[in-house]
């Protein structure tokens, strides 16, 4: 058994860094500042660590649990630079709401540290715990707002369908145990490709499937995801669709392609109506939110709905497809989801598409901002939305999935009316004595702002050290 | 460095240049010194851009003045810029156009002026880049990028119904752009890897979207795939163009833009799908253009006849105008499909004398609805007396759009209706019908307005068009003559890439006995005679 301490290490600095934070807001030594340096020192640290410990090829660790390829440097790394610019982003929220953030930013480092065994591991027992530590995290933070009804929602419809999918996920991994006696990806594969398979592997299958098919938040598993994000905290909105989201993904490639591989012929056809369903569904309803945060929710099933595109077309053209979608969409939803924490607000005021009213008149930069983000929600170029999409488009098209890539190009259109709807009000609404609510200049979210404007534009002008760099995470598996 | 010497490089980021420097370096307020900088960077551009004129060699290489680097070398894309005859043309109309737009706007833009220049410079961008991309993902990144400053100058400066238009022509466009995208990525494939899961395997060549490499195989693609990116490319084009029934967006967008909108979107905007169509559905798509003649025909006359009529009918300039640019791009359409070098380099001009006259005549309404505020027809009458040299202008331009002889129209029609004949009498005979339909509108409209007694006292007193006005329509007035009396130098420039065009789409008709003989040449005699004599 390959049990070498060592490789664990950004998952150590993260358990360590999030007990530390916990034991120091017991002590009483609370204070904002503190509590913030903490947090970054750790996700700082933990980003060392990953990029230290990097490739290993001498794996599985631990007992077949984990995997340290490309594949998981790579959305580790993503996982916790998201996590550091949820935190900036938090920081300002927390002061302004004047609440306790050792907790808060505890959980976010839990949930990364979930996040983080999420893309490395290869056994599904490990996957499923990895995937409570995160979810478990995410339905507390969900409902931080304690003294709020809206948010005791979104966090009890959170936990209430999060288990029960989380049930129904272990259903479908007990099923699938009882089949094949294993729960190792590698095996599961080589045993799936041996013939043909009982009835109650395939249902197992398809539960597992359906089970995280809830995490990414696709139609028709996706009904909390409105809700959850309209009650949580808007920071904590952000994290859910950026983490959790790109964490689900991570999982799902790996749980399809390299341990259902030899059933794809049948989940693909699942995979590809859900994708379309999704697709329609989280764009159509998208359309009449007067609310951001329900908008940038039914946005980001939309979304997630592109991104399984490349999933069902798969291939190293699939899998980089998603790995560098996953990154343009974590940089461009948090710097959305960041203009509206800055808005002006306080628990639930300032989350109207009407509060943005006149704001390129006031702010010009901030407004601009915002405009290149829903430029790259939208897909349109000069943006890393824009490449994202293209490449998962171009997937599509490659395996053969052209009707699908069509419903994703119509209904990228049809975004764009309500990304639209928010840039009407910023530059062509309004006039004096009619505005909505001013962004606040706050150092902290104003950096992460600035980090996700650059890497918005970056990775849509330039990708091609992104793209070389995922070449080989995509390779990871036998096509 | 290279990239800063290439003379398309240059052409095409100097109106950016010009933004990011209004962006920086001039405060709002001042916006003496915005006008004045954004006039004197697209003015420099269109003088850079004349150096085309002559740097361009039409009997040299297919493509010229090439810059070519590897941008995403994963998936193939390139930055690759190069023209040819039909791109330096209508790259010389957009400079000319946009500097044209700018100094238009200087009394008609009252409000958010920074803005205003800014989103017109960074618009020149990127329909300069759409005619200068030989690549298409850079291609498809210019036509996109595009779409939001034009949404901008319409919904901020726009007229009443501003916030509908902009986000129509937006969204609009966009579906056509993005199944276009589509139709480009099974090209894509169909080079390289092929299409795994239906099993059709592909050429196996190095992935690339090099415009140029895949015009070496896209002609041996199976007609049935051809079909199909036929048709995803139609939809883009065709809405940009706008053919009948996909021009909705157009009278809208017009009708609401502000004057030097409306300019750039008649005069550039819609040639960008007339351009697609030459550049990429017919050299890479033959068998299915051919296939798809009849259609395209029937489309062509619809817009030209039914454009037409809607126009007779309208009692608002601007509205007139637009509807008549639906029909004139229907000749444009007609004179491109029928597939012969006449109807193509007809086409290929009229593109740019559409661009010249409808252009002309928005800024012509522009200049009245800044006086008076409307645009209704019985709101005007008389204006000759009132306004002469105002009439004057007036005049040149409505002649030249109805194709009046020795005016640019009348080369470009007639041209045209030779190619329609070429292929079928009947095309023609319809195309001509549309041009008498075109000459009663518009002799109508003039008569309207400008005829007659004044009868409504607020127009007995408006002043005539002032010198800057006047700047505005005279080079527009001046190439009008010159296309229509020399024509020569335009179609010297377009012929060998139209031939190379033809001899892709229909290679029959340039091998035929009929085409070696000297009688095409012939039968362009009448509007090239100026130049017989030389």
């Amino acid at each position: 058994m390959n049990a070498n301490l060592t490789v664990l290490a950004p998952e150590l600095i993260l358990a360590g860094a999030g007990m530390l934070i916990l034991l120091a807001g017991v002590a009483g030594k609370a204070s904002q500042r503190l509590a913030f340096a903490l947090v970054n020192l750790g996700l700082v640290a933990a980003a060392a660590g990953v990029i230290a410990v990097g490739e290993r090829d001498d794996g599985p660790f631990f007992a077949g649990m984990i995997q340290l390829d490309r594949f998981a440097l790579y959305f580790r790394l993503l996982f916790v630079v998201a996590a550091l610019l949820v935190c900036w982003l938090s920081r300002p929220f927390l002061l302004r709401a004047g609440r306790n953030p050792w907790e808060y930013y505890a959980l976010v480092v839990f949930a990364t540290l979930g996040m983080a065994f999420l893309a490395s591991g290869v056994n599904l027992a490990g996957l499923y715990v990895a995937l409570e530590l995160m979810a478990l995290s995410s339905y507390i933070l969900a409902g931080y707002y304690r003294g709020e009804v809206k948010s005791h929602e979104a966090a009890t419809k959170y936990f209430v369908l999060g288990a029960l999918s989380s049930g129904v996920l272990v259903y479908g991994l007990s099923l699938l145990y009882g089949a094949f006696g294993t729960l190792s990806l590698a095996d599961l594969s080589q045993r799936l490709a041996q013939g043909p398979r009982s009835v109650a592997a395939t249902a197992g299958i398809f539960l597992l499937l359906s089970g995280m098919l809830f995490k990414v938040a696709a139609v028709p598993f996706h009904v909390w995801t409105p809700d959850v994000y309209e009650g949580a905290p808007t920071p904590i909105a952000a994290f859910f669709s950026v983490g959790p989201k790109a964490a689900a993904f991570a999982m799902l490639l790996r749980v399809l392609w390299a341990g259902l591989a030899p059933a794809s012929p049948d989940w693909r056809v699942f995979v590809s109506w859900v994708a379309a369903a999704t697709m329609v569904w989280g764009n159509v309803a998208a359309l009449t939110q007067e609310n951001v945060k329900r908008m940038l929710a039914y946005s980001s099933i939309a979304h997630a709905g592109y991104a399984l595109l490349g999933v069902v077309a798969g291939g190293p053209l699939g899998t980089q497809a998603v790995l560098f979608y996953m990154l343009a969409y974590t940089v461009t939803n948090l710097g959305a989801f960041g203009l509206v924490v800055l808005l002006a607000s306080k628990e639930y005021a300032g989350e109207k598409v009407a509060d943005f009213r006149g704001l390129a008149r006031r702010q010009p930069l901030a407004a601009f901002a915002m405009l290149l983000f829903l430029l790259s929600l939208g897909g349109i170029p000069p943006t890393a939305g824009f490449m994202g999409k293209l490449y998962l488009f171009a997937a599509a098209v490659h395996a053969g999935y052209a009707w699908l890539a069509v419903v994703g190009v119509i209904m990228s259109a049809v975004s764009l009316y309500y990304y639209f709807r928010i840039v009407r009000e910023m530059y062509l609404s309004g006039g004096e004595g009619t505005d909505g609510l001013p962004i606040l200049a706050e150092a902290w979210g104003v950096r992460a702002l600035v980090v996700c404007a650059v890497a918005t534009l970056l990775f849509g002008v330039y990708p091609t050290s992104t793209l070389d760099f995922l070449a080989p995470a995509a390779n990871i598996w036998p096509w | 460095m290279e990239f800063f010497t290439n003379l398309l490089n240059v052409i095409c980021y100097v109106p950016l240049l010009g933004a990011l420097f209004i962006i920086f370096l001039v405060p709002k307020e001042n916006t003496k010194a915005i006008k004045l900088w954004a006039t004197l960077f697209a003015g420099a551009d269109f003088f850079i851009s004349l150096a085309l004129w002559f740097a361009y060699d039409p009997n040299g290489e297919p493509f010229q003045l090439v810059y070519k680097k590897p941008w995403i070398p994963a998936i193939g894309a390139q930055y690759f810029f190069g023209v040819d005859g039909i791109s330096v043309l209508l790259i010389l109309l957009t400079t000319l156009l946009g500097f044209i737009a700018v100094y238009s706007s200087y009394t008609a833009i009252t409000h958010r002026e920074k803005e205003y220049y800014v989103w017109l410079l960074v618009l020149q961008t990127g329909m300069l880049g759409v005619f200068m991309a030989l690549d298409f993902v850079l291609f498809y990144v210019f036509w996109e990028v595009m779409l939001v400053p034009m949404y901008f100058l319409i919904g901020v400066w726009g007229g009443p119904r501003k916030l509908y238009a902009a986000i129509k022509f937006f969204l609009y466009t966009l579906v056509g752009s993005v199944l276009m995208l589509i139709g480009i990525l099974a090209l894509y494939f169909y080079n390289s890897t092929g299409f795994a899961l239906v099993g059709l395997p592909g050429l196996g060549n190095p992935p690339t979207f090099d415009v140029t490499e895949l015009m070496k195989i896209a002609p041996s693609m199976p007609f049935s795939l051809q079909k199909w990116v036929f048709l995803a490319f139609f939809v883009g084009f065709a809405i940009k163009v706008p053919m009948f029934p996909f021009h909705t967006w157009l009278p809208d967008a017009h009708v609401e833009a502000p004057t030097a909108g409306s300019v750039i979107l008649a005069g550039v905007l819609l040639k960008m799908g007339t351009y697609g169509f030459v550049r990429f559905s017919l050299p890479l798509l033959p068998e299915a253009s051919r296939w798809a003649v009849p259609w395209m025909v029937a489309l062509a006359i619809i817009g030209i006849i039914y454009g037409a009529l809607v126009a007779m009918a309208q009692q608002d300039m601007k509205k007139l105008v637009a509807y008549s640019s639906v029909s004139h791009l229907g000749f444009v359409m007609l004179g491109m499909f029928a597939l012969n070098p006449q109807g193509l380099s007809g086409s290929l001009l009229q593109m740019i004398n559409h661009g010249l006259s409808t252009g002309g005549l928005f800024l012509l309404v522009g200049i009245i609805y800044e006086r008076r505020h409307t645009r209704g027809l019985s709101e005007f009458g008389g204006l000759a007396k009132v306004m002469p040299v105002y009439a004057t202008l007036f005049m040149i331009i409505t002649m030249a759009s109805i194709g009046l002889p020795t005016l640019n129209g009348f080369v470009g029609e007639l041209t045209i209706l030779l190619g329609a004949f070429n292929r079928n009498t009947w095309w023609a005979v319809a195309g001509a019908t549309g041009i008498v339909l075109g000459a009663a509108y518009m002799l109508w409209m003039y008569q309207r307005v400008f005829f007659g007694e004044v009868v409504h006292e607020e127009n007995r007193n408006l002043p005539d068009a002032n010198r800057r006005e006047q700047w505005t329509l005279i080079p527009l007035v001046v190439l009008c003559f010159w296309i229509g009396l020399y024509p020569k130098p335009f179609f010297k420039i377009m012929e060998p890439s139209i031939r190379r065009v033809v001899e892709v789409v229909d290679p029959g008709y340039l091998k035929a006995p009929v085409a070696s003989l000297p009688a095409p040449e012939a039968k362009r005699q009448p509007e090239a005679s100026p130049a017989a004599g030389e």
